[in-house]
Parts: structure tokens; C-alpha cells; sequence
């Protein structure tokens, strides 16, 4: 044991970690479509944190004279929808909204996923068996299904629909971390902690857990991009926010009976929707790419 | 080989059980009274109970999972409390316009997808390759049911090519054979010598086919350009060039080959998802397919039909998978031999 704990290589993997950091925002400096990403995500976020200061109008408030306005007409820089609410205000509030149900979801996911994954993994066994079962069954049902049955289970509801979500992208977290606690757990930094005293909770969580975050910072980011269209769409068929809350899906779906009398209340909420996805679906991609060019596609 | 068919085979089960299991579940814990739901708020105490009593919902869950259980393997999963139909009817009779919807949606992105990944890949960091890749992005980032409305409003409302949905011209006097529309109607211009229905029905699903396709059309060309940029460093290229083998013939006929295997998993896994994905391209297009009927039956709270709806798509997402893992295997000797 002593031997091992002088051997230089079971230290490396630990004081690996800042260069490869390092090396990683050199790389960012270099990737057009990763900074492209992160300013689109910096501009959403701004925009998130901003929305009553930057909202020309109160975003509930209706004004049935000026309904249907098209953009650049009666003071509305995008027109106003039905009910004659600003439509710009209502886009740059579902921004907020659809930045919180990003960060909630994957949040719930990424908590309940790499917790469960790090024990899964580090402890195998019959407990790993179960759990990797249990997460086989819930990858049967495709992805949009199984967000659609939860949320019909818990009722219709945005918080429901963020818990839905997050729910639904717990099982890719297991596997990927159960992936690399199993590929770190016997290496010999772990062992050497371990004879060191180290307990279970600190070799799963201070030890292993670190050396698994890159894979998963490029999921988290992917996740987001797709919790705001999942939650978009659970909107859309009802099942999320409900009026008038101004929801990116819902605008899009009480749209769908102007499609011939007022295309920009149709048009806006999707690009915005768009874009934000957009931002993480880039920086995500630019991110698998510096941490670690085996993963590119 | 057999060893591996037996072994992804047997997992099989225990999968499709759980799947059966978390679904019931989930709906016999979920908040809300299926009898509730039959009889509507203005039932009586009485009423309620007798009918509970009926479906068997007095008695304790394990016995209840247990009939279920039983019901199950007969693909029995009861009779919609809508319309009073067996479920499983219902379902038969609608599955088949969402098969033909995924299928025309899967060639559409295939064909597209494959082509793009070529172009791309072959002319690598071109303007080309650049507006590909960054359309592919735009087609995983975007909304399918706010493109399905982009789609109507240019090509149905403004410059009235397409129609706006159903799955054929309503004054047609048109009676279903085989419920995929399209084969009905090559039957009818063989048998009537009329095109007049084949051509409805290609029209009406132009439009959902696109807008259900356009995430897999992404990322098979995602797929398409990796797998091939891979392919052409590959040394039998190199040697196949150096031989003076026309550049087209090497892309085509070597390379392609080659670099096909992981699009055709894609293309398996994808089309799995496009079954699922059609609740929301159906409702947009009143496709009435499995899709639409699952979302108003979500929507009417009618227990049976959700269940026998979700168990049924997820059987085939399984289904599908399974067969794919083995294709993937049968062509692969690198895994096979593992």
C-alpha cells in the first residue's frame, strides 16, 4: 500500500483536473459555435433577470381595442395577440419562464441522477442490478410519452411539468455517471484514499464525482435545450402552463386560431423558443468538443 | 450469436413486464376516480359505488394488479370509457395511419438526411457543409408543433398547395381496405384506374410528414457526415483512391457502405420516437391516428385508453429497439464476436 500511495500516477488524475479546465477555455476562445451559444444563453439569462425592466408593457394587461395589431403598429414593436397584450412583453416574461424551467428540470434531474448513478455504480451489486432495471423500464417508454403520462398522472400544471421533465431525463445521468464511477472506481487514486480512510461518502463524492463532471456539464446543457422545448410542447397540448401565463407552448398553441388573419402571433414565440434552444444545442456541442474531442460527432 | 439472441431476447420480458407494471401504477395512484370520470359530477353515492364495484376498483390493489396482470396477456386492456369500445379495437383500427405517418415522415428524413450528411462530409468546412450543419442544429432546436403551424400558414393558408390536415379529400366516397391510406388508394387506380385518391392522399401527407421528420432528418445527417468523415481516413480509402477509382465511385460505393451501419441504428431508434412524437403532429393535422386518440384520451381522463395507448407504443419503441441492437449486431462482426 505504501508503495502505491508514492507512485506518481495515482496523484495525476487528480492534479489533472485544472489544466484540463484550462486547457478547456483555451479551447472555448477557439470555438465559434460555443461562444456563439454562450453569448445567445447570456443574452436569454440577461433577459430572464431584466423582463420587467425591459418589457415595453405589462404583459397580462389586455387592451381589446388593439387586438391583433400588427408589429410596429399602436406603440407594439412585435403586435399584440388576441386579447391585445404586448406581444414582445409576453415573449421576454416566457423567457424567464422557460430559463426557470430549464434550470429546474435539469436540476431535479442532475440531483436525483447523479446521486443515484454514484451509488449504482460504486456499490453494484443486487442494489445496481434493481436500479439499472428499474432505469431499463423507464428508457421503454420514448422520451415525450413518458412526460406526457406523468404530467396526466400528476395533473396539468407548469410545476408538474418541470417535475415530469426532470423525471424523464433522470435516467441518462444514471447511466453516464454509474459509466464513469465504474471506469474511476478502481483507480488507484481512489484506492490510495481509501487506505487513507476515506469514507464512502468521500470517495463517491469528492474523489470519483469530479473526474465524472465533463460528460455531464454537456448533457446538462443539451438537457436544458430540450426541458424548454419538452415543456414548450406539454403547453402546447394543455398540459403544462396554463393561460394566461405567458409560456413560449401556449402562446404557440393559442396562436393556432389566427394562422390566417395573424401570422407574427404564430411566428414570435417560435423563434424566440428557437433561439434560446438554439443557445444551450450550441454551447452544449461546443462544449463535447473541448472537453473531450473523442466525443465529437 | 444464439447466445446473444437469447440473451437480449430473455431481458425482453422483464421489460415489457415493468412497463405493464409502471403503467398501471401510475394510473391506479394518480389522483381522480375513473368512476368519477364514467359517470360524470352529477352521480350519486350509489351510483359511484356499484360501478366501482363493476370495474373492480373495491377491491385491494394487489388483486387488482393481479386481474390486470391477467387481462394483459390477452392484450386485453378493457373498453374506452368514451365510446364504450374495447380498447384494443380502437387501437388496431388507428394504428395503422400512425405507422403510414411515421414511415413517410422516416423516408422523407432518411432520403434528405443521408444526402445532406454526404454533401457535407465530402465537402468538409465548406459553405455547404457550414449551412448544413448549422440548419441540422436550427431542425433539433426548433418547436415540431409551432413548425407544423409555419408549415400550414405558408403552404396551406397562403399559397393553398397543401391541405391542412385529415388523411383525405372528405368528398371522396372512400372506404378504407387495409387502413394505410396510400396502399387503398394504389388499389383503387389499379382497380378504378382513378389517381385522384393516391393523389389526396400523398397531398395530405406531405405537410405532418415533413414536420414529424425534420428532427430525425437532423440528426441523420448528424449521424450521416460523422460516420462518413470517419469512413474516408479509413486506409482501404486511401488505397481504393490511390488505385485511381474515380472519386464518386469511392464516396458511393465504398465509403457509403461502410459508413451506412450507425445511420441505420438511427434510423431504427428514431422511428421509435417518431410513434410517440405523433401526438403532437397528429393533433396539429387532425391525423387520426394512435397519437391524437392518446392525447384526447389523456385529456378526457379515460383510464383504459391510456393505458392500452401507452403500453401499445411502448411495446413497439422495445420492439423496435430490440430488432435494431440485433441488426446492428448480425452486420457487425466487431461486436458480434465480443
Amino acid at each position: 500500500m505504501s508503495e502505491q500511495l508514492l507512485d506518481t500516477e495515482s496523484i495525476e488524475p487528480i492534479e489533472k483536473e485544472p489544466g484540463r479546465f484550462r486547457e478547456a477555455l483555451h479551447q472555448l476562445k477557439k470555438n465559434k459555435g460555443a461562444i456563439a451559444g454562450l453569448i445567445i444563453i447570456a443574452i436569454f439569462l440577461f433577459i430572464a433577470v431584466f423582463a420587467p425592466v425591459i418589457a415595453p408593457h405589462d404583459p397580462l394587461s389586455q387592451n381589446i381595442e388593439l387586438r391583433k395589431s400588427a408589429p410596429f403598429t399602436e406603440g407594439f414593436l412585435l403586435g399584440s395577440d388576441d386579447l391585445g397584450r404586448d406581444l414582445l412583453s409576453r415573449i421576454i416574461y416566457g423567457g424567464r419562464i422557460s430559463m426557470i424551467i430549464g434550470v429546474v428540470s435539469v436540476g431535479i434531474a442532475l440531483v436525483f441522477g447523479i446521486l443515484i448513478g454514484v451509488i449504482s455504480g460504486y456499490y453494484g451489486g443486487w442494489l445496481d442490478k434493481i436500479i439499472m432495471r428499474l432505469i431499463d423500464i423507464m428508457l421503454a417508454f420514448p422520451y415525450v410519452l413518458l412526460t406526457i403520462v406523468i404530467v396526466a398522472m400528476l395533473g396539468p400544471s407548469l410545476t408538474n411539468a418541470m417535475i415530469a421533465i426532470g423525471i424523464s431525463q433522470i435516467p441518462r445521468y444514471v447511466r453516464m455517471v454509474r459509466a464513469s464511477v465504474l471506469a474511476e472506481k478502481e483507480a488507484d487514486y481512489v484506492v490510495a484514499e481509501r487506505s487513507l480512510g476515506a469514507s464512502n461518502f468521500e470517495l463517491m463524492f469528492r474523489s470519483i464525482l469530479p473526474n465524472c463532471l465533463a460528460p455531464i456539464s454537456v448533457q446538462a446543457s443539451l438537457g436544458v435545450g430540450e426541458a424548454i422545448l419538452s415543456s414548450a410542447a406539454l403547453s402546447f397540448l394543455g398540459l403544462g402552463a396554463q393561460p394566461p401565463t405567458p409560456e413560449w407552448g401556449l402562446m404557440i398553441a393559442s396562436s393556432r386560431e389566427f394562422i390566417t388573419s395573424a401570422w407574427w402571433i404564430v411566428t414570435f414565440p417560435g423563434i424566440a423558443t428557437l433561439l434560446a434552444v438554439l443557445g444551450f444545442n450550441l454551447f452544449g456541442d461546443g462544449l463535447r468538443d473541448m472537453l473531450d474531442p473523442k466525443l465529437r460527432d | 450469436m444464439v447466445r446473444f439472441l437469447i440473451k437480449r431476447l430473455s431481458l425482453l420480458i422483464p421489460t415489457l413486464l415493468g412497463v405493464v407494471t409502471l403503467v398501471f401504477f401510475m394510473i391506479a395512484l394518480s389522483p381522480g376516480d375513473p368512476a368519477r370520470v364514467m359517470l360524470g359530477e352529477r352521480a350519486n353515492k350509489q351510483q359511484l359505488e356499484t360501478l366501482r364495484a363493476e370495474l373492480g376498483l373495491d377491491q385491494p390493489l394487489g388483486t387488482q394488479y393481479g386481474l390486470y396482470l391477467k387481462r394483459m396477456v390477452r392484450f386485453d386492456f378493457g373498453k374506452s370509457i368514451k365510446t364504450g369500445r374495447p380498447v384494443m379495437e380502437e387501437i388496431s383500427n388507428l394504428y395503422p395511419a400512425t405507422i403510414e405517418l411515421a414511415f413517410f415522415a422516416m423516408i422523407f428524413a432518411a432520403t434528405i438526411g443521408i444526402i445532406i450528411g454526404v454533401l457535407s462530409a465530402t465537402r468538409k468546412n465548406t459553405w455547404i457543409d457550414f449551412t448544413s450543419m448549422v440548419g441540422a442544429l436550427f431542425g433539433v432546436s426548433m418547436p415540431v408543433f409551432w413548425l407544423a403551424l409555419v408549415l400550414i400558414m405558408i403552404f396551406s393558408v397562403g399559397l393553398d398547395l397543401l391541405p391542412t390536415g385529415s388523411r383525405m379529400n372528405v368528398r371522396y366516397y372512400f372506404e378504407s381496405i387495409t387502413n394505410f391510406y396510400v396502399i387503398d388508394a394504389i388499389i383503387l387506380l389499379i382497380r378504378e384506374g382513378d389517381p385522384k385518391y393516391l393523389s389526396s392522399a400523398v397531398k395530405h401527407l406531405i405537410l405532418p410528414s415533413v414536420a414529424l421528420g425534420t428532427i430525425p432528418l437532423a440528426i441523420i445527417a448528424r449521424v450521416t457526415r460523422s460516420s462518413m468523415l470517419e469512413v474516408l481516413t479509413q486506409d482501404y480509402i486511401k488505397t481504393a483512391r490511390s488505385a485511381g477509382i474515380k472519386e464518386s465511385r469511392v464516396v458511393y460505393r465504398y465509403a457509403l457502405k461502410n459508413a451506412l451501419l450507425p445511420v441505420i441504428t438511427i434510423i431504427g431508434l428514431q422511428f421509435g420516437l417518431l410513434l410517440s412524437g405523433a401526438i403532437l403532429t397528429e393533433t396539429i393535422f387532425a391525423w387520426p391516428g394512435l397519437g391524437k386518440w392518446l392525447y384526447h384520451a389523456i385529456e378526457a381522463r379515460d383510464y383504459p385508453a391510456v393505458q392500452g395507448g401507452v403500453i401499445i407504443i411502448s411495446t413497439t419503441f422495445v420492439l423496435i429497439n430490440l430488432v435494431v441492437d440485433i441488426l446492428y449486431t448480425l452486420v457487425n462482426p466487431k461486436i458480434r464476436l465480443q
